[in-house]
């Protein structure tokens, strides 16, 4: 039924092939249609490809640059990019063009790890309390509040304060941002995943589910998870952008990364005085981060437009 | 409607004693000796030390110096911070700047973002609406210290359109710029938001009759179909309000602004215990209030929608 109606309004597909017509008579999933979709959206693969290169820009930052990115040639501080070094020299004459590469690490980490967390502990929390109902639902839906109403930053400014004297190893650091943001992440995701559970649950399939004697464990596995994450996984992608865009915001405070930890906040708060005299020690590091959270934000965008089949 | 307004103050005791909770166990684990510095050069001697931690009750346990915290609060005394100024008196200041800021980037996301949303969400996949898509994608995409910094730099100090920072008596003026950059990303969203509802309204039946029953366009589009897409849009502001309170950190570092952004920023880092609870506690209540009032908002943009 939605599958003829959504054929007409898609403007990218003017003609379907016939052996593809053929077979989406027997009803198709949403998510094969999805994947459908999301195959033939341009802004996916444009998102896709970005991923990719800041994704193996973060695993192996060597295939991209042979310069340490602490290499210090003090005499050539705050040059401007040329041949030697293609994005111009920082004020301790480090390669920007190479801290820029080995600054991905940090960013592609932190936003993996909180997304990760976040889906998997809101998930969790909005599903059991929308199953559950009644007074479970009442409690968990008072503490979920209680950590949505600390604002994001301040939430996580505060606590990073907090642990300022623990976990000072790199991937420590990294431990404790990503903790941060989770704490103060998942909330928003439990709360969407409640709203969309509770309008799943009264679906006919579970009741017979219900009334065949599957247990709680394999009807929230295989009936409710399955139908209910899509908006999650969205807002999730979206999300992904955001935190990394919070974890540059921390570090820019002096709170999250420090040097001499090479990330792209890290660069930025170093750079910024020199905004009106040096702009291209600014401008890499925001660049980079710029086209970081764009390539997730598109890629959520494309999921979307592939889930929802109402907003294209 | 009375009844639900009642309920949901009932529902907020717990939500507000929770997140103070949060709050104080995260201040109150803030490194640092909380008499350094307080004797000048020298360290502290012994009989201040203990004086100093029996009036601030830093002996007792972390859940019997809460209770006895919230004691004090209910009374109306927020404390007094490092420098022995009644906190009260230095938030009833900060949160006028922080309060006036805040509400112009509000005025400019609702002005600018519904604006633009319906521009693109009547044209849809014309040259408007890819503007509108595009730019807004790039504003989502830049951190906003990046903005503001840039924002700064060209707008103020090149073409001297803006002041350059704000003054302690923060005119509306001085605070342009920096509302423009706060609300900057909000804006976009509120933009893409409007865009959405708008032009999935406008395929819906109810628009489609109205059009037929002759009414002009700007009837149809303004009484109908953009009543019924303002419900998310107005919630995302909503909850905006709250966050950009605590959100104008960055924003108020940029400008060198004298909000309580900068206020809870520096007590964390003076380790100013007293100072921050109150602060965040502050804000914490203006947000609850601030979502109570939306949620009874829905009322009244979709009749459907009853409190009852």
């Amino acid at each position: 039924m939605t599958d003829t109606s959504v054929r007409q309004d898609s403007p990218t597909a003017p003609q379907q092939s016939a052996p593809e017509g053929g077979d989406a008579a027997p009803a198709r999933s949403l998510g094969a249609d999805a994947r459908r979709q999301l195959a033939r959206s341009p802004l996916f693969w444009v998102s896709a490809a970005l991923i990719s290169v800041f994704v193996l820009m973060a695993i192996w930052p060597s295939l991209f640059t042979t310069v340490s990115p602490n290499e210090s040639i003090l005499r050539e501080s705050r040059s401007l990019p040329s041949s030697d070094a293609w994005f111009g020299r920082d004020f301790q004459g480090y390669d920007i063009y190479s801290r820029v590469i080995y600054g991905a690490r940090a960013s592609i980490l932190v936003g993996i790890f909180t997304t990760t967390f976040t889906v998997l502990v809101g998930g969790m929390i909005g599903t059991l309390a929308a199953y559950n109902g009644g007074w479970i639902d009442g409690i968990i839906s008072r503490i979920t509040d209680m950590f949505f109403a600390v604002p994001f930053i301040l939430g996580a400014i505060l606590f990073m304060s907090a642990l300022a004297d623990s976990f000072t190893s790199y991937f420590g650091v990294i431990f404790k941002v990503v903790l941060a943001l989770t704490i103060f992440g998942w909330p928003s995701l439990a709360r969407l995943m409640r709203s969309s559970v509770l309008t799943v649950l009264p679906n006919d399939y579970i009741r017979a589910t219900k009334a065949l004697g599957a247990s709680p464990w394999r009807i929230i596995r295989s009936h409710i998870i399955p139908n209910a994450m899509g908006p999650m996984i969205v807002v999730a992608t979206i999300n992904l952008g955001a935190y990394i865009a919070a974890e540059a915001t921390l570090s820019f405070l002096g709170i999250g990364l420090t040097p001499p930890v090479v990330s792209w906040g890290v660069m930025i708060n170093d750079s910024i005085v020199g905004l009106r005299t040096t702009p291209h020690m600014i401008l890499f590091p925001s660049l980079f981060l710029s086209l970081t959270v764009l390539a997730f934000i598109m890629l959520g965008d494309a999921v979307r437009d592939a889930f929802d089949p109402k907003s294209r | 409607m009375s009844k639900y307004v009642v309920r949901r103050l009932l529902q907020m005791i717990p939500v507000i004693l929770g997140t103070m909770f949060l709050i104080f166990a995260m201040v109150f684990a803030l490194p640092g000796d909380p008499t350094a510095g307080k004797c000048g050069e020298r360290p502290c001697s012994e009989a201040y030390i203990a004086k100093y931690y029996e009036e601030n009750n830093l002996n007792d346990p972390l859940p019997l110096r809460y209770v006895k915290y919230l004691g004090q609060v209910a009374q109306g005394d927020l404390g007094e911070n490092q420098y022995e100024v009644p906190v009260a008196q230095d938030l009833e200041q900060r949160y006028q700047v922080t309060g006036k800021l805040a509400l112009m980037a509000v005025g400019f996301e609702v002005v600018i973002g519904i604006a633009a949303g319906i521009l693109s969400g009547m044209r849809k996949g014309r040259f408007v609406d890819n503007l509108v898509l595009v730019s807004t994608l790039v504003v989502i995409s830049i951190p906003i210290f990046v903005i503001g910094a840039v924002g700064q730099y060209f707008l103020g100090v090149r073409l001297g359109w803006f002041p350059v920072t704000v003054s302690g008596d923060a005119t509306v003026y001085q605070l342009l710029l920096p509302a423009m950059v706060l609300g900057s990303l909000s804006i976009a969203y509120v933009a893409r938001l409007t865009r959405t509802n708008l032009s999935e309204n406008l395929r819906s039946d109810y628009v489609r009759t109205a059009t037929a029953k002759g009414l002009t366009r700007s009837r149809t589009v303004g009484l109908h179909a953009l009543r019924n897409s303002m419900i998310p849009v107005v919630t995302f502001v909503g909850y905006d309000f709250g966050a950009l309170l605590g959100g104008a950190i960055v924003t108020e570092r940029i400008f060198n602004i004298q909000g309580v952004g900068g206020y809870i920023f520096r007590g964390i880092q003076t380790r100013d215990g007293v100072a921050v609870v109150g602060a965040v506690t502050a804000l914490v209540i203006v947000y609850l209030f601030v979502n109570l009032l939306v949620d009874l908002l829905y009322g009244f943009l979709d009749p459907r929608i009853s409190h009852d």
